[in-house]
C-alpha cells in the first residue's frame, strides 16, 4: 500500500444524487442512489449512507434491483459497463462489459438473462438519437464478462431513462420523443406510434417529458411540457386509442411514477408539489406542498410503503405511502453558482459555499452530508424565470469561527446596486449564527474581498474586518460596545476608510498576526499598519491586476504573495520589500498536476485535516496537515490523494451493516433456536453467566456466516471449523473483542484468496481455535489436535444433513 | 376582383334561440334539433350537416324532449303538457295529444318503436302506443311522487329507469310497478339541503343505468342489485345531459360549464372481460349550459344555450385525415333571415315575432380601396312590425321597391303596403287576402315589384298579383309535373319576371315560365340539397348550390347544363371549396360584369369569375392577398375563378346594390355572446 504513492484526483463526494431514479430494496429498508460513478445506499430508516458501490470509472447512469434475486442490484454507466452488486455486503459480484455507452437501463421480471439498456445510436458521443436494445447477459461463472448479444427494440428514442417504461408484466414497452409515443408490443412484434401535435389554440405545449406504465392495467401515463398528464388506454389498437387528461402542474411535469398496485399516480415538476392521483381521476388528487426544489425523479418502494423524490438541490426526500415526509437525504447543494467560494468554517471544519438561493450551506466532508443551512438572505425564493434576487456573494469566518460576515447583493439593469452586509456572531446555545449587525450598502459598488483579523488569540483587541469594494474604499469595521444602561448589546460599525488614489480596490489580506493588512489597488498593493491605520509602504510592479493576494503563515509570514492576471505568482519580503516575480512553470513548483478535471478549476481550499496523516513521499508532504479540496466547473467536488481508492474511503461503514436488514432465514430461526435453548440451559445452569451466549451473538464468525450470501461464501468445509468454534464456550471472555477483530480479518483474507490454496484454508482452521481457546489449546498435543480435527469432520456432516 | 362601395351592416340584432334538446336518428342519419322557442330544425349529415328543414317556434309550445320512434316519425313534448307529432313534409304539427299529466319533462321511444313512455310533472309515466297515423294512450305506470326528469327504456323494453329529484327508480314495463329505488347522493360539496336533480338517465344492455345529476356526477348503477358501482365527479355544477352510443362503449355528457366529456368503456387489460368506464375526452365549445346531447356512431353532437351546435367527429370511427374528421359548429341559420329592397336601400330584417326595417346610410366622400369612409347619412330605422299570435315569423320578404313588406306564419300570412311621404313612413296592411292553400314557407318579390311569389307545401307556388294602391289577387298556382308531398323552400325568379326556379324538400328544382303558368322543365336530379338558387340577369342561367358544395350553372332556355358547367364538374373544384364547412346561402349578380356569380356562406364571399380558369390543386384558393403583392404581368398568372373575401364574418347577407355598392349583413359572435346571461362562475389559473 505503501507502494501506491501517486498523486491522484479523486472525486470527494458531492456528487449528484439526483441524476438518476432512486431505487429500493425490496423490503424498502435501503435506498440506493446514483451519486457520480459510486452506487450508494442509504438506510431509509436512519439517512446513513451505509455502502458505497465502486467500481464504475464513469458516471452511473440507471440502477435497478436484480428481479431474480431482490438481495442484488444492477447498475450501469457511461463507462459500458453493467454490474451486479450485492448491495447488503457492498460486494461486486460480477461485471458485464457491453462496451457502448449506457443510458439507461431496466431490468423485467420476466425475461430472465436479458435487460434492456439505451445506447446512442452509432456509440458516438455527439450521437442525438438512441436506441433501445436488449442484452443477453450471459451465465458465464467469471467475474468479467463480455456481453455483446445485442438486439435492437426501438430506435430513435429519447435518452433519458424517464422517457422509456415497461408495461404490466412486460407485454409492451411504451417510449416518448419529442411529440410521438411509442408503444412496442413483445409478443406481436409491433411498434404503435402515436402522434401529438405541438401547439394547440389554447397554448397547450404538447412535448412530452416522461412516461410510466400502470403496473396492472394496459395504461400509460405520460408527462407533457404544459403540466399535462395524459393517461393513454385502449393503445393496442392503432386507431381507437384514446387518452383522458389530468391537468394541474403549470410547468413541465419532470417524473411520473404509479405506485405498485397502480391505484396511484404521482408527479411532481418544478412546483416542488407532489401531487398524487388517485385512481386516474382528475377530482381525486393529494398534495404534498413544500418540498423545496424541483423534483427530478420519482421513485416507489416495490413493497409499497413508500415513495421518494430526488431533487435538483441534490435531495432526496424519502416520503411514507400516506405523503407524510420520512427521512431526507441532503447533499451538497448545486445549482446556483457559487460565488462566495469555497470558505472552511474553523469550528466545524465543514466546507461553507452558497447552498439552496440565498442560503449558506455547511457541507461535512468526511460525511459527504449537508450539516445544516443557515439562510442569510431571509426573504422567500420565487421560482420565475428572469427575476433577479438577491444573491449571496461572499462569506468570511473570523479565525475561530464566532464571526461570519456575508454580503449580499441584487443586480438589475434598470435598477441600482443593492448591497447589504450582514454580521453574524456564533451562539454557544442554539449552535448556530445569529445575526448581529446589519449594514446597508457597506460600499457604493461591489464588495470585491473582506478579511477579518486574526485576533482572537489575544483576548483584549477588538474582533476587526475589513471589507474593499470597487468604489475604490476599504472600510475597517470594529465592533463597539454601545450597549446603554438598559440593555447590552454589541454592533458593528466603520473605523476607518482608506483609499488609494481612488483605484477599485480588489483585495485585502490580514498578516498572519494581525499587525498588517495588504490591500491591492488595481496593479498596486499597498500596505498598511492595522494598529494606526498608516499606509506602510505599496509595491508596484506592473505585471498586470493583482487578483489574489496571501500573507505567508508561520515561519513564512513575512512574505506577502500575490497572483496577477497575467500569470504571474509574486512574492514580496516585507522586510527587505524585495520581489520574487515566479512564474508558475519555473521555479519548480512542489507539484503539478495536469488535466485534473475538464473545464476550469473554479475555487480551491485547504481544508486542515483532524489528524495528520502520514505520507510517505517526500513530494507529498504538502499533504500530510492538510487536504487541497476544488470546485469544478461542472461543480463537482475534486480533491488530490495518495491513497487508494479502497482504503481512502473508510470501510467504516461495513461496521454499520444493519442487522435487521437481513432476512429471516430458516437457518438463521434454527440457530437462534439453537441458541436460545442454549442461553436457557446456561440460565439454568449457571445463573449468573450470561457471557457465553453473548458471545454466540457477537462472534464475528457467526456474522460473517449469517450476513454473507451464500454465493460469495467460502467452501463449507473452510466455514464449518469457524462456525464450530464459535459455539464452543470459551473459559475467558476478555479477549473476545481483539480476538473477533482477528477473525473477521482473516475470514476476509480468506474470502479474498477464496478456496483456491487448500493448505491455506487449512491452515487458517489451526490458528483460530488456538486463539479463541486462549490458554486451554497451547498444551493439547499432537495426537490431541488430531482427535479434535476428527471431531471436526464429523460435526461438518451433521451440518451438512441440515 | 373589382372594386365595391360596402355597406357593412352590423346593427341586425339577430340572437339566436339556445338548444333545448336533440335527438339523432341512426336510420335518416338525421339530427332533431328544437329550441328554447319551439323552433325545430332538422339537419340532414348526409347532406353535409345542411339544415334540410325547419318549423317555427310557437309562443305558447315549447320542446322538452324529442324522439324519432318507427322509422322516420318524430315526436315531442313540452311544458304545455302535449305531445305532438311532426309533420316533416309540410313542416308543421301534425297532431297534438293532452298526457293530462301536467308539463312533460321526458319522452322516449322503446326500440321496437311501438310505445312512447312520457315523464310528467305529476310524478307518473304514462305510456302510449304509437299507431300508423297517431298515438294512443295505452296506461300509466304506478304513480310516484316527485317529477320524472329523465326516462330511458331498457333496450329489451321490459324496463324503464326513470330519473326524478334525489332519486333513480326502475319501472316493470309489465306489471307497471316501480321495482327499484335508488337514492342519489345530493352533493359532493356545498350544502346538503341542495336537492339533487337526476337530469339525464340512460339504461344499458347489461342492466346498467347511468345517471347524470345537478351534483356534478355521473355514476353507473347496478339496477338488479341498486348498488353503486362507479362515480364520476364530472363538474362543479351540473351535469345535465347524457347519450350513449348504440354499440354502448361511449357516453358522452354536457355540463353546465359548457364542457362535454366522453366516456369509455375500455377493457382494463387486453383480452379480458373486465373494462371499466374511463372518461377521456373534454371538450369545450360551449360557453354556457350544455343542454341536449347526441351520440352518432361517429361524431359527439352538443347543443348549448350559446346556441351553438358542435357535432365532434370521433376521430377514431372516422377514416383518413377527411374533411369529416373536422369539427363544425353551427351558429346561424341556414336560411335567409334579411331580404334587400335593392332600388329602395331598404333591408328587412327578420326576427321569431317581429320585422325591422332599416333604411340604409349613406356617404358623400370618395376613397381609395381600404378606407373607411365616414357616414354622412346615418342608418334609420323605419319601422318595426310585430307579429300577432303566439306563432313566430318563418317567412318574409320585402318588395325591391319597398313598398310592399310580406311575412308569413305557419298558419296566415300577412301583406302590407309601406308609403314614404317625406321622412314619414306610413303602413297599412293589406286586408282582403285570398285564400291559400297551405302554409308558405318562403316569399319573394319578382323584380319589378308587381308579382308575390309563395312557396307552400306539396310542391306548389302560389302567385299573387301586386294591386296599387293597396291589394293583391291570387293569380295562380304552379305545381309540378310529378308529384311531390315536399314543401317548397327556396324560389328564384329572373330578372325580366319570366322564369321561376323552386326547389323543394325532395331536392328536385322545377323551373315554371311565369308568361304562361306552366311548368317549362326540372333540372336534373342532384343527390344533395339545394343551399340556394338564383336566376342570371342577362343570360338566363339558373345558379344552383348544393350543400356538398357543388356549384352548377342551368341554362333555361336550353333546358341544360352550360358549357362552363360542364366543364366545372369534369375540372372538378378546388379542395378547398369543398371543405368549406357552411352552405352558400345567397347568390347574386352584377349585371355590368356578367361573367361574374357572387356567393357568400357565413365565413366568406366568393366572386366567381366565368372567364378565368378553374384553380387546380397545387394553386391556393385563397390567395387574394398574395395576389396583390404581385406584380401586374406575373399576376396574370396566378389569377383564377375564385375571389374570395374573407374580412366580412359571420356574414349573413349579402346582395349588389347597383353597381359598386355592395351590402354586407354581419353579427358578430361577441355581440351574441353579450345578449346571453352571464356563465356559470370558473376558476381560471393565473388569474
Amino acid at each position: 500500500m505503501v507502494a501506491q504513492e501517486a498523486l491522484r484526483v479523486v472525486r470527494c463526494g458531492g456528487s449528484k444524487l439526483s441524476g438518476t431514479r432512486a431505487a429500493f430494496s425490496a423490503d424498502a429498508k435501503s435506498l440506493f442512489c446514483a451519486s457520480g460513478d459510486y452506487v450508494k445506499v442509504y438506510s431509509t430508516a436512519t439517512e446513513e449512507c451505509v455502502h458505497i458501490l465502486q467500481g464504475h470509472t464513469n458516471l452511473v447512469t440507471g440502477i435497478q434491483l436484480n428481479p431474480q434475486n431482490h438481495m442484488q442490484l444492477y447498475s450501469c454507466s457511461l463507462d459500458g459497463t453493467i454490474k451486479l452488486w450485492d448491495f447488503t455486503d457492498g460486494i461486486l459480484i460480477k461485471t458485464f462489459v457491453v462496451g457502448y455507452k449506457l443510458f439507461a437501463f431496466y431490468t423485467l421480471a420476466g425475461s430472465e438473462d436479458s435487460v434492456f439498456i439505451i445506447i446512442p445510436k452509432r456509440n458516438e458521443e455527439a450521437s442525438d438519437s438512441f436506441q433501445l436494445v436488449s442484452v443477453k447477459l450471459p451465465k458465464i461463472p467469471d467475474q468479467e464478462v463480455e456481453a455483446k448479444e445485442l438486439s435492437l427494440i426501438l430506435d430513435d428514442i429519447g435518452q433519458s431513462p424517464k422517457c422509456t417504461a415497461f408495461g404490466r408484466e412486460g407485454e409492451y414497452v411504451a417510449s416518448v420523443c419529442g411529440l410521438h409515443l411509442l408503444v412496442y408490443f413483445f409478443k406481436k412484434k409491433k411498434i404503435h406510434r402515436f402522434p401529438l401535435s405541438a401547439t394547440s389554440s389554447k397554448g397547450a405545449n404538447n412535448y412530452f417529458t416522461c412516461v410510466a406504465c400502470h403496473p396492472k392495467e394496459d395504461c400509460i401515463a405520460s408527462g407533457h411540457k404544459d403540466g399535462k398528464i395524459r393517461l393513454w388506454r385502449n393503445f393496442n389498437h392503432k386507431r381507437e386509442y384514446t387518452f383522458s387528461t389530468l391537468h394541474w402542474h403549470h410547468d413541465v411535469v419532470m417524473d411520473l411514477a404509479f405506485s405498485v398496485e397502480g391505484t396511484s399516480l404521482l408527479s411532481g415538476g418544478v412546483e416542488s408539489v407532489l401531487v398524487q392521483w388517485r385512481d386516474g381521476s382528475d377530482c381525486k388528487k393529494e398534495f404534498l406542498p413544500r418540498l423545496g426544489s424541483t423534483i427530478e425523479h420519482i421513485a416507489a418502494s416495490p413493497n409499497g410503503t413508500f415513495f421518494c423524490t430526488s431533487h435538483t438541490d441534490n435531495k432526496i426526500t424519502i416520503i411514507h405511502s400516506n405523503l407524510r415526509v420520512s427521512a431526507i437525504i441532503q447533499g451538497l447543494v448545486k445549482g446556483t453558482d457559487v460565488k462566495t467560494g469555497l470558505v472552511v468554517d474553523p469550528r466545524t471544519k465543514a466546507l461553507v459555499l452558497n447552498g439552496k438561493p440565498g442560503h449558506l450551506q455547511f457541507y461535512c466532508l468526511q460525511t459527504d452530508k449537508q450539516l445544516y443551512n443557515l439562510d442569510i438572505v431571509q426573504q422567500e425564493y420565487i421560482h420565475q424565470i428572469g427575476l433577479n434576487q438577491v444573491d449571496l456573494v461572499k462569506a468570511a469566518f473570523s479565525a475561530r469561527g464566532s464571526w461570519l460576515a456575508t454580503v449580499e447583493q441584487r443586480e438589475d439593469k434598470e435598477t441600482e446596486l443593492e448591497l447589504q452586509m450582514k454580521l453574524w456572531s456564533y451562539d454557544e446555545q442554539t449552535q448556530s449564527f445569529t445575526l448581529n449587525t446589519r449594514i446597508n450598502m457597506p460600499h457604493e459598488s461591489h464588495v470585491t474581498a473582506l478579511c477579518f483579523r486574526d485576533t482572537d488569540e489575544l483576548e483584549d483587541v477588538t474582533p476587526t474586518l475589513v471589507t474593499a469594494g470597487k468604489d475604490g474604499r476599504f472600510k475597517v469595521w470594529v465592533l463597539v460596545n454601545d450597549s446603554d444602561a438598559e440593555k447590552q448589546s454589541m454592533g458593528w460599525s466603520c473605523d476607518f476608510v482608506g483609499s488609494y488614489h481612488n483605484y477599485p480596490a480588489n483585495n485585502c489580506c490580514f498578516s498572519e498576526d494581525g499587525s498588517l493588512l495588504a490591500v491591492s489597488f488595481e496593479e498596486t498593493v499597498t500596505v498598511w499598519d492595522s494598529d494606526t491605520w498608516d499606509l506602510k509602504c505599496t509595491f508596484c510592479h506592473p505585471p498586470g491586476r493583482i487578483r489574489n493576494l496571501c500573507f505567508g503563515r508561520l515561519s513564512c509570514s513575512k512574505y506577502l504573495l500575490g497572483t496577477t492576471s497575467n500569470g504571474f505568482l509574486c512574492c514580496w519580503n516585507l522586510l527587505s520589500c524585495a520581489l520574487f516575480v515566479f512564474k508558475p512553470n519555473e521555479p519548480r513548483p512542489l507539484c503539478i498536476q495536469r488535466n485534473i478535471c475538464r473545464g476550469r478549476v473554479q475555487w480551491a481550499v485547504f481544508i486542515p485535516r483532524e489528524v495528520p496523516e502520514s505520507v510517505g513521499s517526500e513530494n507529498h508532504k504538502w499533504l500530510s496537515r492538510s487536504q487541497l479540496y476544488f470546485l469544478t466547473q461542472t461543480q463537482d467536488l475534486m480533491t488530490f490523494s495518495t491513497k487508494s481508492t479502497e482504503e481512502r474511503l473508510t470501510p467504516s461503514s461495513k461496521q454499520l451493516a444493519i442487522e435487521e436488514s437481513l432476512p429471516v432465514t430458516p437457518f438463521y430461526l434454527l440457530l437462534g433456536k439453537h441458541r436460545n435453548q442454549q442461553q436457557s440451559k446456561e440460565n439454568a445452569d449457571l445463573g449468573t453467566a450470561v457471557v457465553p451466549s453473548h458471545l454466540a451473538q457477537h462472534s464475528p464468525a457467526i456474522k460473517e456466516l449469517l450476513h454473507t450470501p451464500a454465493h460469495v461464501l467460502p467452501s463449507a468445509s473452510f466455514l464449518c471449523s469457524i462456525f464450530i468454534n464459535s459455539l464452543l464456550i470459551p473459559k475467558e471472555n476478555k479477549s473476545a473483542g481483539e480476538v473477533a477483530d482477528e477473525v473477521e480479518m482473516d475470514s476476509e483474507k480468506a474470502e479474498d484468496e477464496s478456496d483456491e490454496d487448500i493448505e491455506v484454508t487449512e491452515m487458517e482452521p489451526d490458528i483460530n481455535p488456538t486463539e479463541i481457546l486462549g490458554e486451554i489449546t497451547p498444551k493439547l498435543s499432537k495426537s490431541q489436535e488430531k482427535e479434535l480435527r476428527k471431531i471436526r469432520r464429523m460435526d461438518y456432516s451433521w451440518i451438512a444433513a441440515l | 376582383m373589382g372594386e365595391f362601395q360596402v355597406h357593412r351592416v352590423r346593427f341586425f340584432a339577430y340572437v339566436p334561440a339556445g338548444i333545448r334538446c336533440l335527438a339523432h336518428s341512426a336510420r335518416s342519419d338525421r339530427l332533431a334539433l328544437a329550441r328554447t322557442d319551439g323552433a325545430l330544425e332538422l339537419y340532414n349529415f348526409a347532406a353535409n350537416y345542411f339544415q334540410e328543414k325547419g318549423i317555427p317556434g310557437h309562443e305558447t309550445r315549447s320542446i322538452e324532449a324529442l324522439c324519432w320512434a318507427a322509422g322516420d316519425r318524430l315526436f315531442g313534448a313540452g311544458l304545455s303538457g302535449d305531445i305532438s307529432e311532426y309533420d316533416l313534409e309540410k313542416l308543421r304539427v301534425k297532431y297534438s295529444l293532452d298526457g293530462f299529466g301536467g308539463p312533460i319533462w321526458s319522452l322516449a321511444a322503446d326500440a321496437h318503436g311501438t310505445q312512447l313512455a312520457v315523464g310528467c310533472e305529476d310524478g307518473s309515466v304514462k305510456l302510449f302506443q304509437i299507431l300508423p297515423d297517431k298515438i294512443q294512450f295505452e296506461r300509466s305506470l304506478d304513480r310516484q311522487k316527485g317529477r320524472i326528469l329523465s326516462l330511458s327504456w331498457h333496450p329489451s323494453g321490459t324496463r324503464i329507469a326513470v330519473g326524478s329529484i334525489d332519486l333513480l327508480r326502475v319501472f316493470d314495463v309489465r306489471s307497471g310497478h316501480s321495482i327499484q329505488r335508488i337514492l342519489v347522493d345530493r352533493c359532493l360539496q356545498g350544502p346538503q339541503s341542495r336537492e339533487c336533480v337526476v337530469w339525464s338517465v340512460a339504461f344499458l344492455s347489461d342492466g346498467t343505468i347511468v345517471s347524470a345529476d345537478s351534483a356534478g356526477k355521473v355514476q353507473f348503477w347496478d339496477s338488479e342489485k341498486g348498488t353503486l358501482l362507479e362515480t364520476h365527479p364530472v363538474s362543479s355544477s351540473a351535469v345535465l345531459s347524457l347519450a350513449v352510443c348504440e354499440t354502448e362503449d361511449s357516453i358522452v355528457v354536457g355540463t353546465s360549464e359548457g364542457a362535454v366529456y366522453q366516456f369509455q368503456l375500455l377493457p382494463l387489460k387486453w383480452g379480458s372481460a373486465e373494462s371499466q368506464w374511463v372518461r377521456t375526452k373534454p371538450f369545450q365549445h360551449h360557453t354556457h349550459d350544455v343542454r341536449a346531447v347526441a351520440h352518432s356512431a361517429t361524431a359527439l353532437i352538443s347543443g348549448g344555450l350559446d346556441a351553438q351546435l358542435v357535432i365532434r367527429p370521433l376521430m377514431e370511427k372516422v377514416h383518413g385525415k377527411s374533411y369529416d374528421a373536422a369539427l363544425r359548429k353551427f351558429t346561424y341559420p341556414h336560411r335567409r333571415l334579411v331580404s334587400c329592397a335593392k332600388k329602395a336601400r331598404l333591408l328587412l330584417f327578420q326576427f321569431p315575432q317581429h320585422l325591422e326595417l332599416w333604411k340604409l346610410g349613406a356617404t358623400s366622400a370618395t376613397g381609395k380601396d381600404g378606407d373607411v369612409l365616414p357616414v354622412s347619412r346615418a342608418p334609420e330605422h323605419l319601422l318595426q312590425l310585430k307579429s300577432k299570435g303566439p306563432e313566430h315569423i318563418c317567412c318574409s320578404c320585402v318588395s325591391p321597391c319597398g313598398s310592399w313588406v310580406a311575412y308569413s306564419t305557419a298558419s296566415r300570412f300577412h301583406l302590407h303596403r309601406v308609403r314614404y311621404e317625406n321622412d314619414r313612413v306610413s303602413i297599412k296592411r293589406v286586408a282582403a287576402m285570398p285564400k291559400l292553400q297551405g302554409s308558405a314557407h318562403q316569399l319573394l318579390c319578382s323584380a319589378d315589384s308587381s308579382r308575390l311569389l309563395v312557396a307552400s307545401d306539396q310542391g306548389s307556388v302560389h302567385i299573387l298579383e301586386l294591386l296599387e294602391p293597396g291589394g293583391c289577387r291570387h293569380l295562380q298556382t304552379l305545381r309540378p309535373n310529378s308529384e311531390s308531398m315536399e314543401a317548397v323552400y327556396l324560389l328564384a325568379v329572373s330578372a325580366d319576371g319570366d322564369w321561376l326556379a323552386a326547389a323543394g324538400g325532395d331536392w328536385a328544382i322545377n323551373i315554371y315560365s311565369l308568361r304562361h303558368f306552366k311548368p317549362h322543365c326540372t333540372v336534373p336530379a342532384y343527390n344533395c340539397a339545394v343551399t340556394a338558387l338564383a336566376i342570371h340577369p342577362v343570360t338566363n342561367n339558373l345558379v344552383i348550390a348544393h350543400s356538398d358544395q357543388q356549384v352548377f350553372e342551368f341554362s333555361i332556355p336550353s333546358r341544360e347544363y352550360t358549357a362552363w358547367s360542364r366543364k366545372v364538374q369534369q375540372h372538378g373544384l378546388h379542395r378547398g371549396w369543398l371543405e368549406r364547412d357552411t352552405p352558400i346561402t345567397h347568390i347574386t349578380f352584377n349585371p355590368k360584369e356578367p361573367a361574374h356569380i357572387l356567393l357568400h356562406d357565413t365565413h366568406m364571399f366568393c366572386i366567381l369569375d366565368k372567364s378565368l380558369p378553374l384553380p387546380d390543386a397545387a394553386t391556393s384558393l385563397m390567395n387574394q392577398i398574395t395576389l396583390k403583392q404581385l406584380s401586374e404581368k406575373a399576376r396574370r398568372g396566378h389569377v383564377h375563378a375564385f375571389k374570395i373575401c374573407k374580412k366580412y364574418r359571420p356574414l349573413l347577407f349579402m346582395e349588389l346594390l347597383d353597381e359598386g355598392s355592395l351590402v354586407v349583413v354581419e353579427r358578430p359572435v361577441m355581440d351574441i355572446k353579450t345578449q346571453l346571461p352571464p356563465p356559470v362562475q370558473q376558476k381560471k389559473f393565473g388569474t
